[in-house]
């Protein structure tokens, strides 16, 4: 039994890993950033880069990553995000054509193909990440397995959720990202610098979704198109904790992945993704507005 | 009036005269110097990393087969095109090679949705497709040349050598959700019914599934002593390492797999897969003069000293030879000519000696089981000492003795 919640409980964890990122970018900012996934992707490059190149192992390529997604994340935001603000469905077309943009320069080296130039750990082949030894190895305590690699993302998604409402309830600028939320021309009248501010929340949720993609490489091979599975998962979490709320993502993430976890063992995951689709359109239908959404813009 | 109707009556026989003339195909038309393939592979899109390494293989063969001086004194001359790894695409590209180009044989092809999609095209217009991937057999047509493996020739040594040699009873099948898995599936229970086992599970994930944990619990708590992995992509390179995650190790209960080939095992990490067996008819750890300088040859020509080759991009090579053998045997480059040609062809391959089975264009290969070492390579643990005829229906109750997929035609009373 108790191994049953701990697979439900890992799924969870990288569930609440997607959809944290996203609860920024899509929850506290109105943008559908369909390249999401693409940004998961690059934190998982940055890894296998780093790795071969810098020699980094997974702890070292954690902070990398999320400097370099953030700034991938920046750059998008600056150039096309912020003209696109409360054009939702623009920014879902425009995210959309970045992801591509994204998934193909990885998969064509940056276009250094073209020259014969050869970036070993880029272009379409699989990729390797290994995971130092000390979180492959299994140990038990009091007859339950422990597995670290996975007790580990565990552990760094609680410490990220914390941090991140840390941010946001308990800082200024988090209080700033909470008025914009609600009413940017409001918050804007108060003296707030809107514009500045999305940028670094936009950042900060690109961010994360490095660190997932970091944490995803360790078991999940690493391909270009690695980030398309993952952003429909990371928004079915938001959407039914409720567009906007922290607390609503980190329980929908806690329920759906124990709902997937459970029926996976009973049935099998075919079934039990089915069943997980089935309850969030169930939920959707209950409460048009998540969990713990509440109305704005 | 009557002029102008004759006139529309001869020049629309003109025209069909010459519309049915493509029969005179491209190079040989030119009577001179130059003989155009097709070569059609994913060279963009998410199976572009396997299939890229396919068309690189069947480029070398031909540049190879240039420099010996050609094909009936004339060049090769590849038209390569690019599938984009969607089946709709390979169809327009296929129809584009068939029937503008007028090319009189294609290479190409790694999934079987891209193959199905293409072979309407090559049986309506009578061309032949060269097909070099193992796939799950149930195929007959005329039109296509198959030089991958057929479940019989990856199962029917596998399955017995499991029970001889790990002393394994107790099969759990897992594989990835679409007709190759299941179909091996169904060989792999009427083999391990035929050898006193069982089968305790049989188990599928979605194409590309990534998250392993519930499967690999199951697996564990199945009571199996042996498990037989068709997984295929992605999916592989999650499901050994949840394996390693969840304390399973390869000399307790092994994984014993169809797909895991060595480009999977370097993508992995050589740690996961350490011990765990494999089956196909090529590995690159096979040790002869011919195999060596083989993948010394491919790396030189893609010029990456570390690119591992793998069964299908063995297939991708010795295809072309065989190819090239028909042509100089029927003397001339005619779809029809080629097909008679490759009957009974022999070559030897860098696996060793390959032969086109006559009934159903399939190929005669070496069964072998290699078992991962911890630098990515296998250790080749046995191999049949003779190439082992092909069966296409042999989930259906086909053997040696009782051929469905004959030279007449495929006999669908047996099915």
């Amino acid at each position: 039994m108790s191994n049953i919640l701990f697979i439900g409980l890992s799924l969870s964890s990288i569930l609440l890993l997607i959809a944290l990122g996203l609860s920024i970018t899509y929850g506290a900012m109105g943008v559908i950033n369909m390249a999401h996934g693409e940004l998961v992707m690059i934190g998982a490059y940055t890894a296998v880069l780093s790795g071969l190149y810098l020699n980094l192992n997974l702890f070292l390529a954690l902070p990398l990553a999320f400097l370099v997604s953030a700034g991938v994340g920046l750059a998008v935001e600056r150039v096309i995000i912020r003209r696109l603000y409360g054009r939702i469905i623009d920014t879902l077309l425009a995210t959309w054509g970045v992801a591509i943009l994204l998934q193909q320069l990885i998969r064509l080296e940056f276009g250094l193909s073209f020259f014969n130039i050869h970036v070993d750990g880029l272009g379409p082949g699989f990729q390797s990440f290994p995971i130092p030894a000390f979180l492959s190895e299994n140990f038990d305590i009091f007859g339950f397995t422990v597995q670290p690699y996975r007790s580990f993302i565990i552990v760094l998604t609680i410490a990220l959720t914390f941090l991140t409402w840390f941010l946001m309830y308990r800082t200024s600028l988090g209080t700033q990202v909470r008025a914009i939320m609600r009413n940017p021309q409001m918050a804007a009248a108060c003296g707030i610098d809107v514009n500045r501010i999305s940028a670094w929340t936009f950042a900060y949720g690109s961010g994360l979704a490095g660190v997932a993609g970091v944490l995803l490489a360790g078991f999940k091979a690493v391909i270009p198109d690695m980030g398309e599975s993952v952003v429909v998962d990371g928004f079915l979490v938001v959407v039914v904790g409720g567009v906007g709320s922290l607390f609503g993502t980190l329980l929908s993430a806690a329920v759906l992945g124990q709902i997937n976890g459970v029926f996976a063992i009973l049935t099998n995951d075919i079934v039990a993704r089915a069943i997980v689709f089935g309850v969030v359109i169930f939920l959707i239908l209950l409460r048009p507005n998540g969990l713990f959404g509440f109305k704005s813009r | 009036m009557k002029n102008r109707r004759q006139f529309l009556k001869e020049s629309s026989a003109l025209g069909a005269a010459s519309f049915l003339a493509p029969s005179i195909y491209a190079g040989t038309a030119a009577g001179a110097s130059e003989l155009e393939v097709g070569v059609l592979f994913s060279l963009s899109g998410g199976l572009a990393m396997i299939e890229k390494s396919l068309s690189d293989a069947t480029l070398m063969a031909i540049e190879e087969i240039n420099a010996a001086g050609g094909v009936n004194g004339m060049m090769i001359k590849p038209i390569l095109e690019d599938g984009a790894s969607d089946p709709k695409t390979y169809n327009e590209k296929a129809s584009k090679l068939v029937i503008r180009d007028r090319v009189p044989t294609v290479f190409g092809s790694y999934t079987s949705a891209s193959r199905k999609a293409v072979l309407p095209v090559f049986e309506k217009r009578n061309n032949m497709y060269f097909y070099p991937t193992y796939y799950e057999g149930y195929e007959c047509s005329k039109n296509v040349v198959y030089t991958g493996a057929v479940p019989n020739q990856q199962l029917s040594n596998f399955i017995p050598w499991i029970f001889k040699n790990l002393n394994k009873k107790k099969f759990f099948i897992v594989g990835s959700n679409y007709v190759y898995p299941r179909e091996m599936a169904k060989v792999c229970k009427i083999l391990i019914e035929q050898n006193g086992g069982e089968t305790v599970g049989d188990e599928y994930l979605e194409l590309g599934h990534s998250e392993w944990g519930a499967m690999v619990s199951k697996i564990k708590n199945s009571g199996c002593d042996v498990v037989l992995s068709n997984v295929v992509g992605g999916s592989v390179i999650s499901f050994y390492r949840e394996w390693k995650n969840q304390g399973m190790t390869h000399d307790k209960l092994p994984i014993c797999a169809s797909v895991t080939s060595e480009l999977e095992v370097a993508a992995m990490g050589a740690e996961f897969a350490v011990g765990s067996y494999a089956s196909f008819p090529y590995f690159q750890a096979i040790n002869t003069d011919a195999n060596n300088s083989f993948v010394e040859r491919y790396r030189k020509f893609v010029n990456d000293p570390n690119a591992p080759t793998h069964h299908a991009l063995e297939s991708s090579y010795f295809q072309v030879y065989l190819w090239k053998q028909a042509v100089e045997k029927a003397g001339e480059a005619t779809p029809d000519a080629i097909r008679e040609g490759i009957k009974g062809q022999v070559f030897d391959a860098p696996n060793g000696r390959v032969t086109v089975d006559p009934d159903n264009l399939h190929t005669y290969l070496t069964p072998r089981i290699c078992q991962y070492k911890d630098d990515g390579q296998g250790t080749i643990v046995d191999e049949y000492s003779e190439p082992l005829q092909p069966l296409p229906y042999s989930a259906y109750g086909e053997t040696a003795n009782d051929m469905y997929c004959k030279e007449s035609g495929l006999d669908t009373s047996k099915l």
